[in-house]
């Protein structure tokens, strides 16, 4: 009976490791204290961004800066990376006896998390590049703040995808690694979740 | 033991299933705002409703496939969501309201 209830956030191991799903409880519950700590953050930078929308002192605004394309690919990479992801917990869950497919899926995700951060910082140079900086004005600070900080989320989490690529080749999948990779889902699909955010608030308005 | 394997199976299908049509879902409602901006098929005011509509939707599609959220979930978890949330609106709403009617009012 227990093993069936939803213990916490994200993909429950269930009976299919009931031993760590008993365990599982209290880390996934600090991870998402974190997350929505995390949420906060982001929501606040998201109202600066707002109010700052009109506070271009005259420099470039969002239709002059701003690529839809860029935007559009970066979107669906890190929506493909989110459904990656969910192979691999479907794999961490169901085919824990082949950790090789689990790594693969985590190979592909860490990949599809690379290419997103390439692309976001080829757009910000290309920004540099037109004298778009955050001294500029208020807007561009906001924004230089807003986007950057989810990148550099990205970023974390492509680490972390590389530690726990290492952690299941070298300690094999147990219970803690499970753990650690099923927080590491909360947090690349909170990420996800946030990009919706900024691709709707920044880019889309942006260019409407 | 034979009735286990199938069972596991048949939650693994569920799953992945599941797992598809949240990722479908979330591409169509990609597509369609990005359309919209791309191609100006609506005036802007009605453009942004849907936009917002739009990642409001995928938002809680997210939620509920990607992160398992729903009334099932654990209490503690939703009880956290809902006061992460009543702190959002006032810290965000409140930023928004104070600067907003203080830039109407430098105008």
């Amino acid at each position: 009976m227990n093993a069936t209830k939803y213990k916490h956030a994200g993909l429950n191991l269930g009976t299919s490791d009931p031993g760590t799903h008993e365990q599982a409880e209290s880390p996934l519950f600090g991870f998402w204290v974190f997350l929505m700590s995390d949420a906060v953050i982001f929501s606040l930078l998201f109202a600066i961004y707002l109010s700052m929308l009109d506070a271009t002192a005259g420099g470039p605004s969002a239709r002059d800066l701003f690529e839809l394309k860029s935007a559009f690919i970066q979107t669906l990479i890190l929506l493909t990376s989110s459904f990656t992801f969910a192979m691999a917990s479907l794999n961490l869950k169901y085919r824990a006896d082949e950790p090789r497919r689990l790594i693969s899926w985590l190979a592909i995700t860490l990949l599809l998390g690379l290419i997103f951060i390439g692309f976001e910082v080829h757009d910000l140079l290309g920004m540099a590049a037109r004298d778009a900086l955050p001294q500029r004005s208020g807007f561009l600070s906001a924004f230089f703040v807003l986007v950057p900080t989810h990148g550099i989320h990205v970023a974390f989490g492509c680490l972390w995808l590389i530690v726990m690529i290492i952690q299941i080749a070298t300690l094999g999948l147990r219970s803690e690694v499970k753990t650690r990779i099923m927080r590491l889902g909360l947090f690349w699909h909170f990420l996800d979740i946030i990009w919706i955010g900024i691709f709707s608030v920044v880019y889309l308005w942006g260019l409407l | 033991m034979a009735r286990m394997i199938d069972q596991a199976d048949a939650e693994y299908v569920r799953d992945l299933r599941a797992y598809i049509l949240a990722f479908v879902i979330a591409l169509v409602l990609t597509v369609i705002p990005f359309a919209l901006v791309a191609w100006k098929l609506l005036s802007a005011s009605l453009a942004l409703v849907l936009i917002c509509v739009c990642g409001l939707i995928q938002i809680v599609v997210h939620l509920r496939f990607f992160l398992h959220i729903g009334f099932q979930s654990h209490r503690d978890d939703l009880y956290l969501m809902l006061f992460s949330g009543v702190i959002i609106l006032l810290l965000a709403g409140g930023t928004l309201i104070v600067m907003l009617d203080l830039g109407s009012r430098m105008m």
